[in-house]
């Protein structure tokens, strides 16, 4: 598609929509006729950030599919918030079975459609961060790295939400959670080495790795759009709050989500076979602090007497992110 | 298909599930009022046709703007524009260029030959309008919208009142004047030149009401000691004979005595008549100043000098005395008795201007207070039937606000005629700057109007500022924030993580499904604009 | 066409006969050689249209046959031992979403101590997991099982094992007969998914169910196997009527027509169990056995009509439920039950140890004289228990009992004689 030369300074490239734009240049979600691949009615909590980040996906998806796509996904909020018995918010063909499995159970699929010549169907696996970076990591390495044609998004929300937000390998370091309380001399959860799912993805040398967040979704469904042009394992790792596992307002959802972005704590950017090709600038920088007070599971390391070393480590984090990923000063 | 029991389901199912009743607070559609609206003396719908103009649509936006002000493409020359202090985007980068997109509106209707449509039945009734000025013409243009016959009757040779002979042709090209004007008496006002009115009472008979709008055309004096050869005039008719045509020697060295923007008007009109050096005298400072700040800088870059906290206390042949200020500690100037010596060769007094109200004498018990006539809130005089607006009525001295009080006191005489009270609606809470979530908009500075080369404009009438082209104009306009109303971005519609938001298609907006909302207020959080407000739920 | 083969070469022949479109492998011994073969077919292009996936674990295999399953695939895996335990999840979820996957289970121990040699351990453990479990006795019941079961599975929407005793069968050399193509054909049509993933009439598979239905689902589970009971025949009937030979069906009865005494086991031992019954009955022994092939369903009333004319039945069984006995005998004692019948078990060949006719007869005869315990242990050295018992008793840090019993019997191989 050839991009509108003019600009609009007014909604810029940030809004949902633009009623100037041309419907074709529109995000997915402005359309009127989106999908709502995971329809009203589901039983996620106020202002969850997963069930909005996978309509974003799963709706991009299914623009950039012809509305082709199978669903195969782990066991975890977004499949108890989506179908309960005796209902079900998809809309697409959707399977779930167990926790650890969704990259697995999609390479089956896969293979059953390739077996069946169905080309045009596409294969999208997803999870949250436990069901990706801790119990389904075997799976989803394994379906890397054989490259099955498989798009595999993580839905981070940086703990176990279901059961009630235990830690999971994806848990930031300092945060407050049921296995990792706010208390003794080192609250929260221990500084560790981090697990970054994308970079262990990347190490697999697959055709396509993106990091996305809700709070940026021109760049969220240009990033689907692209990984749903590729043949071949794919992986994009969705940042996506949750208002009740981190204490944060569930209107915030977006608003913290952006500056996980901006502060440098959650970079954007995409790889391609192994190599970083691109990131997202921060825009208006923030400091650590401005994303991490909208969220009661950092609300130790502030208070009367701040924890000023521990914010120091966090903010020492960001700024490795910030040169490490080239998001400054362009 | 014959699917298994329970574990397996049917797509979309889940709107059995009414997720609505988890609610405690709902989001609703709001228009809050955008600060540039509630600043402008005209109260024009500023930010309405700005989202016309955005669009490229720029004859809607032209009759939108015209709902409220006749004179758009006077108004974005000559307006002072409180709506840009007062806008929003002044605090993210720089305020949106609201005049230049009117006057980019008001230039395009005028070659377009675009006039306004006036839809109401002839109600047959007859109101009179005495001064052609602002104020006056902005009552007309309103009453003959309405459906009223109006005669406008002008005391002076040409219609336009202090917007001719107070404005100098370098901000307001006469043909535009003229052409906005015209447009007015082509809907059927009759303009009655040359018509000095002696008593308003006596020509009431055949009019069922009146709109008193002479303005302030005699200036205030003061007492200056002066020499024989000394010249001094003041600044109104100094402005008043460059529109006759009758333009005065001054000399070289013109002195300007006074802060407003009168002040100013004459000492860039001395210059362009050949003064080598043109100075403003005022008593206080550059920021107590109270002309624009858009006229002194231009004044600054034309080269006239300003001598700053002084007061003129004589004039002799060779020049003005003037006597050094201070400022007290209230900020009041006071004397130092420190003088000095000036060359001038002409003294231009612009100390403000007051009206003449003789025409009322005949109403005797008329309320009046420091030469002004007082008006309710209605714009009616205590003379009931009689209404009076513009500078001679206490209020700002300003075309914008007089074109205001036209259109304000227009709209009480039709409810007046009528037997009816015009009731305004009430004011729409304001879409200040913390409702609105800027990181929507991106990032985009004003666009700068072309200036007339200095040297040009010093010696020449000639516009000084230049209007903005087409494509400078969409950008301008694009760059409204849309405060507090909404402008279709779909934001409230992506954000939604339930889908509780429906898109009711272009220029229909949105609804919210309450069957399924949750209430969470990310829609409220996201909106760019602040046009979204969550409520309590009543439990 | 009648061929010498390995049996897991046997059993490849027959799934590659069955057509299957996804096949998803991971090694473990002894079910190795049987994806070995079939990745050979696919690599040479004689099994085509079918996908196979080497993958990381064993979890992942069953769970990419899920997926291709539900996808509406014919899938198929193979597994053994700790590799079934390592997919157990995905055994219980392939069977609550009623996908018919055929998997093979290459029968072996369950460590620790780590055994790779053949018991029923591994399938035992899955017993309850909603699977249809059917044993093979030879290679040639093996081959044609895997043929019955693809038929059986996608006729009822219900995934199934079918159980080789691994080495005794698996590594075995014997003679089979491999079907031909068309009559394999002929015998299974194509997969016709009950439910499937389609973009045409998208479902949700997998649901959340609650207390308000999670009986159900379940009971509509065993309804399924019930329905088995009568269709497991059916198949077999037409298995023979098209193969001209008999294999499957629920159980085999041997000589038991006047037996006072008859065995009941799973599995390839019935071979050696029948040998010592035709011993026995030349002896004038009055004795007769029964090889149950359908496990899961199980065929109650199919059993007590085979023992009910006899005076005592022994369940050999190749597993223990540790703490109680053994699950075979808990299914022919509760198809007993009410009649009075003695029944006596027998804990036999546990990680690979020899079942030898010798053994058994001995084990027979006593059980006519009913001398057997209630639980009986084949062939177990007392010695070696009582000696760790009793280092046990002495002291607290007695060392690892592995190895203890290893050196207690001076071998550093388990003992075959």
């Amino acid at each position: 598609m050839t991009l509108q030369t003019i600009k609009f300074y007014q909604t810029g490239t940030f809004t949902v929509g633009n009623r100037l734009l041309d419907e074709s240049q529109r995000t997915v979600q402005a359309n009127m006729r989106r999908t709502n691949s995971l329809n009203s009615g589901h039983r996620a909590c106020q202002g969850c950030g997963e069930a909005l980040g996978a309509r974003y996906a799963i709706d991009a998806a299914m623009r950039a599919s012809n509305n082709q796509v199978i669903a195969a996904n782990a066991t975890g909020c977004l499949e108890v918030f989506s179908t309960p018995y005796p209902e079900t918010s998809w809309q697409i063909p959707w399977m779930h079975s167990v926790f650890g499995n969704a990259a697995s159970v999609a390479t089956g699929i896969a293979a059953a459609l390739k077996v069946k010549q169905k080309k045009g169907i596409r294969v999208i696996a997803q999870g949250g961060d436990g069901g990706t970076t801790d119990i389904g990591f075997a799976c989803l390495s394994g379906m890397f790295e054989r490259n099955d044609d498989v798009l595999y998004i993580c839905y981070d929300n940086e703990a176990y939400m279901n059961t009630g937000v235990q830690r999971s390998s994806a848990t930031p370091a300092g945060a407050r959670t049921a296995t990792t309380p706010a208390a003794g001399p080192h609250p929260g959860n221990p500084f560790g080495t981090g697990k970054n799912l994308p970079l262990i993805a990347m190490a697999h040398h697959i055709p396509y790795v993106a990091t996305a967040s809700v709070a940026n979704l021109h760049d969220l469904e240009a990033k689907v759009e692209k990984a749903m042009g590729i043949h071949g394992a794919r992986y994009i790792h969705i940042h996506v709050p949750c208002p009740l596992g981190w204490g944060s307002h569930p209107s915030d959802t977006v608003k913290i989500a952006r500056l996980a972005v901006e502060s440098g704590l959650f970079p954007l950017f995409e790889a391609e076979h192994g190599e970083i090709t691109s990131s997202s600038a921060i825009r208006r920088k923030a400091p650590v602090e401005a994303y991490l007070k909208l969220q009661r599971r950092f609300a130790h390391l502030f208070g009367e007497r701040p924890d000023l070393e521990t914010i120091a480590q966090i903010q020492e984090i960001a700024d490795r992110n910030i040169a490490r990923f080239s998001l400054e000063g362009r | 298909m014959k699917k298994p029991f329970a574990i397996t389901l049917d797509p979309g199912s889940s709107l059995a599930n009414h997720t609505g009743t988890w609610r405690t607070e709902r989001p609703v559609y709001v228009d809050r009022l955008p600060p540039c609206n509630h600043a402008c003396p005209a109260g024009e719908n500023i930010q309405n046709w700005l989202y016309h103009a955005e669009s490229g649509e720029y004859k809607k936006a032209w009759e939108s703007l015209m709902e409220n002000n006749p004179f758009p493409a006077i108004m974005g020359r000559v307006c002072y524009h409180p709506c840009e202090s007062s806008c929003n985007r002044g605090e993210l980068d720089e305020a949106v260029g609201i005049h230049a997109v009117e006057r980019f509106l008001g230039d395009l209707a005028l070659r377009e030959g675009w006039n306004p449509e006036i839809k109401a039945k002839a109600s047959g009734r007859r109101v009179l309008v005495v001064g052609s000025g602002p104020s006056g013409l902005s009552c007309a243009y309103h009453l003959r919208l309405m459906g009223h016959q109006v005669v406008v009757m002008e005391s002076e040779k040409d219609s336009g009142g202090m917007m001719r002979y107070g404005i100098p042709k370098y901000r307001l090209p006469r043909d535009v004047l003229d052409a906005e004007i015209a447009r007015i008496e082509k809907m059927g006002v009759e303009i009655r030149l040359g018509e000095k009115i002696e008593d308003v009472m006596a020509v009431m008979e055949g009019f069922d009401a009146a709109f008193l709008a002479v303005g302030a055309h005699i200036a205030r004096r003061a007492y200056i000691p002066a020499g024989d050869a000394a010249k001094i005039l003041d600044a109104i008719s100094l402005l008043h004979d460059m529109e006759e045509g009758n333009p005065p020697f001054l000399g070289k060295k013109v002195a300007v005595y006074g802060g407003g923007n009168t002040a100013i008007d004459a000492a860039r009109t001395a210059k362009r008549l050949g003064a080598e050096e043109s100075l403003i005298v005022y008593r206080r400072t550059k920021e107590k100043m109270p002309a624009h700040a858009s006229e002194l800088n231009e004044a600054i870059e034309e080269g006239i000098r300003f001598k700053w906290l002084a007061t003129v206390k004589e004039m002799g042949d060779e020049g003005i005395v003037v006597e050094k200020m201070i400022l007290d500690e209230t900020g009041f100037p006071r004397p130092t008795g420190a003088f000095e010596n000036i060359e001038a060769d002409c003294l231009i007094l612009a100390l403000g201007q007051e009206s003449e109200l003789s025409l009322l004498k005949s109403i005797p018990d008329l309320e009046t207070e420091k030469g002004q006539v007082k008006v309710d809130v209605s714009m009616m005089t205590s003379r009931p039937g009689i209404f009076a607006g513009g500078d001679m009525v206490p209020a700002e001295k300003t075309v914008t606000t007089a074109v205001g009080h036209g259109k304000k006191a227009a709209r009480n005489i039709d409810a007046w005629l009528k037997g009816e009270v015009f009731a305004k609606g009430a004011l729409h809470e304001i879409a200040s700057f913390d409702k609105l979530n800027t990181w929507y908009y991106s990032d985009a500075s004003k666009t700068v109007q072309n200036e007339l080369g200095i040297v040009r404009r010093q010696s020449s009438f000639d516009e000084v500022v230049k209007g903005l082209s087409e494509e400078n104009a969409l950008f301008e306009a694009r760059r409204c924030l849309s405060c507090g109303n909404c402008f279709e971005c779909d934001n409230c519609y992506g954000v939604c993580p339930d889908n509780a938001v429906i898109k009711l298609g272009p220029g229909l907006k949105f609804q919210f499904n309450y069957d399924f909302c949750k209430g969470c207020g990310l829609c409220a959080s996201e909106c760019p604009c602040g046009a979204i407000r969550m409520i309590p739920e009543s439990i | 066409m009648l061929q010498q083969l390995e049996g897991s070469k046997a059993i490849a022949l027959g799934i590659a006969l069955c057509r299957p479109e996804v096949v998803c492998a991971y090694p473990i011994t002894p079910q190795t050689h049987i994806v070995e073969a079939i990745a050979e077919m696919v690599k040479k292009g004689e099994l085509e249209q079918c996908e196979f996936i080497n993958v990381e674990s064993e979890f992942a295999a069953l769970s990419v046959a899920i997926g291709a399953s539900a996808a509406g695939a014919r899938s198929y895996t193979a597994t053994a031992s700790q590799g079934l335990l390592y997919m157990a999840e995905a055994v219980y979820n392939a069977a609550g979403l009623g996908l018919p996957i055929v998997m093979t289970i290459g029968n072996r121990a369950i460590g620790a101590p780590i055994n790779i040699w053949n018991d029923h351990s591994d399938s035992m453990a899955m017993r309850d997991a909603g699977w249809i479990q059917l044993y093979a006795e030879t290679n040639q019941e093996a081959l044609d099982l895997h043929i019955q079961a693809f038929r059986l599975a996608e006729a009822l929407s219900c995934p199934t094992m079918v159980c080789v005793d691994g080495f005794i069968l698996t590594h075995a050399y014997e003679q089979v007969e491999i079907p031909e193509s068309r009559q394999v054909d002929a015998f299974l049509p194509p997969f016709d998914p009950v439910q499937v993933l389609d973009c045409a009439d998208p479902i949700s598979i997998g649901a959340m169910v609650g207390p308000e239905a999670f009986m159900e689902v379940k009971y509509l589970q065993h309804h399924k196997q019930q329905s088995a009971l009568e269709l497991i025949p059916q198949i077999a009937a037409e298995f023979s009527e098209a193969f001209g030979r008999n294999s499957g069906g629920l159980l085999k009865s041997y000589r038991t027509d006047d037996a006072q005494t008859i065995v009941v086991a799973l599995g390839s031992v019935n071979g050696t169990i029948k040998d010592a019954v035709d011993e026995m009955r030349e002896a004038g022994h009055s004795i007769g056995s029964i090889s149950i092939t359908s496990f899961r369903p199980f065929p109650l009333q199919a059993v007590r009509t085979a023992l009910e004319k006899a005076k005592r039945f022994v369940v050999l069984e190749k597993s223990l439920s540790v703490g109680l006995g053994g699950p075979l005998s808990d299914g022919v004692r509760k198809a007993m039950s009410g009649t009075g019948l003695k029944g006596y078990t027998v804990i036999a060949g546990l990680g690979g140890r020899a079942i030898t006719k010798r053994s058994l007869m001995a084990l027979f005869m006593q059980a006519e004289k009913d001398e057997l315990e209630l639980l009986n242990f084949l062939d177990l050295d007392h010695d070696v228990v009582n000696r760790q018992l009793a280092r046990e008793k002495e002291t607290r840090r007695s060392g690892p009992v592995a190895e203890n019993v290893l050196r207690s019997i001076g071998t550093v191989a388990s003992r075959i004689a």
